[in-house]
């Protein structure tokens, strides 16, 4: 699978949201797992949650470090993804897929996210 | 400020190592992943690159005796082919640095100490060692590669076709390996049945080559270093060991048994703090600096070092209480983003390790 899947849309912090109607799925891109190492515990938010988009909404350790995850949409969350209480090291094995880690209710059009050629741009020019 | 490099630096970065600076050098912090590491040195064995480290020769009439006075450890009893652990004092009794002592002959030492705390050791213990004891700085010539797990004694037989079955925990033997001299020293640092490799710097490649042609090896990095000894319980410079701390303090009150008059006997054995051991109640982790109270509330210390523990599968860690909640049992971690539940427990954390396993 690319690293830079074109079905979703990416924020400056490596999350991504993938639209599906009034609701979207959210997660960390590729680039975030693989700068965090293995991942040894995910912080979810609960269902009904409130996001704001640009607000933290829980965090990812690893071996070595812990950082926060900032919602790149508002809305309601309606569903958690529970196979990362126990297995959060499927966010390093599959970033866009098994490892998502919220669906949101859309409270607001997403805004300020980037394409996959965009947020590409923006990786290779971190990585300098 | 440019990392020093050693001589197997440019084979990481060709095998796609993940290199960060540490003490001053451009060290691999994982090649696969930290956790695949960690399991492989559990399971199989793991070689990591240790050529950081520093190593000092310490010869000459009486050498023995001005050794004894300069660091902590008991070399009365320390025979030749035998190595020991412990620590270079400051006159307070607190920790400069640890090192272990190779003993060659009766006046003929190694020390093995910290990248990090090297040059200010050395300054040291040439100023604590009369002028006849020659102090010689040797790390630069020399490679030091650590082949650490359950099979590594069988992958070292094979890659030297020499014997070393009859090598037990903190001994070591020189021998020859493809024309070189080779030290071989039954230590490390992961609680696994291991070995300690010095041999010249610029020979060190081939044999790096040759341990890592058995499938039974694979490279492993800082990163799993550090969360395998956590999980043994071994200290790690800067944060169970410091200046501020003396030996006792750190657990080790049963390794000062020198007769010696050595520098800092007096305040080794102080205790105003102890470290003791915390297991996390999931697997969030606590980390270096995070404050340590009581189940009610008081603050009584901090934390050390902190990790998720890949062999056990919750968060662990060390941390430095007050003499007198040392005994305690339960513990509340405040750790950046809210409040971890620790129990306290015994060390080792992984109790199945193979580092002392006895071969008749």
């Amino acid at each position: 699978m690319s690293h830079f899947p074109t079905d979703i849309l990416y924020s400056k912090t490596h999350e991504w949201m993938r639209r599906e109607g009034d609701e979207a799925v959210i997660g960390i891109s590729f680039f975030a797992q693989e700068a965090l190492g293995d991942v040894t515990y995910v912080e979810t938010p609960q269902e009904g949650d409130t996001l704001a988009a640009g607000e933290e909404f829980g965090s990812v350790e690893s071996v070595k470090a812990a950082s926060e995850l900032i919602s790149p949409v508002s809305g309601t969350v309606v569903a958690v993804n529970a196979v990362l209480d126990n297995a959060p090291e499927t966010l390093n094995s599959a970033p866009y897929g098994e490892g998502w880690i919220a669906r949101v209710k859309l409270s607001a059009e997403p805004a300020g996210l980037m394409d996959a050629a965009a947020y590409e741009a923006h990786c290779a020019a971190e990585k300098h | 400020m440019t990392e020093l490099h050693t001589p197997l630096t440019a084979w990481h970065t060709a095998h796609g190592a993940k290199m960060a600076p540490f003490a001053g050098w451009l060290m691999p912090i994982q090649y696969e992943g930290i956790v695949v590491e960690h399991e492989q040195t559990r399971a199989r064995a793991a070689l990591f690159d240790i050529c950081h480290m520093g190593e000092f020769r310490v010869e000459g009439p009486a050498a023995d005796a001005a050794l004894a006075h300069a660091v902590s450890h008991n070399l009365a009893t320390l025979r030749e082919g035998k190595c020991r652990y412990g620590f270079l004092l400051n006159p307070a009794g607190g920790v400069l640095d640890d090192c272990i002592v190779y003993r060659f002959g009766p006046d003929s030492f190694m020390i093995v100490v910290n990248a990090a705390c090297a040059a200010g050791d050395f300054a040291i213990l040439r100023e604590r060692l009369p002028a006849a004891v020659a102090l010689n700085d040797i790390s630069d010539d020399t490679a030091k590669i650590d082949l650490q797990g359950p099979q590594s004694l069988s992958v070292l037989e094979q890659t030297t076709g020499q014997n070393f079955h009859d090598l037990p925990y903190f001994s070591f033997r020189e021998t020859v390996y493809n024309g070189v001299p080779l030290l071989v020293s039954r230590t490390g640092y992961t609680g696994e049945l291991g070995y300690e490799l010095y041999l010249p710097a610029a020979k060190v490649l081939t044999l790096w080559e040759n341990l890592l042609d058995d499938a039974r090896v694979k490279p492993a990095g800082l990163g799993a270093r550090d969360t395998l000894r956590l999980e043994a319980g071994l200290p790690l410079y800067g944060h169970e060991l410091d200046g501020e701390h003396s030996p006792a303090e750190a657990g080790f009150a049963a390794l000062l048994s020198s007769e010696a008059d050595y520098v800092g006997k007096k305040g080794a054995m102080n205790i105003r703090e102890r470290l003791i051991a915390l297991r996390l109640e999931g697997r969030r982790a606590a980390r270096n600096g995070d404050v340590v109270a009581l189940s009610g509330g008081v603050d009584v210390g901090r934390v050390t070092s902190g990790s998720f523990a890949p062999s056990l599968g919750c968060a662990i860690a060390l941390a430095y209480v007050e003499a007198a909640a040392a005994e305690e049992q339960n513990f509340l971690i405040k750790a950046a983003r809210n409040e971890l539940k620790a129990e306290r427990v015994s060390l080792p954390f992984h109790t199945r390790g193979t580092a002392r396993m006895k071969f008749a």
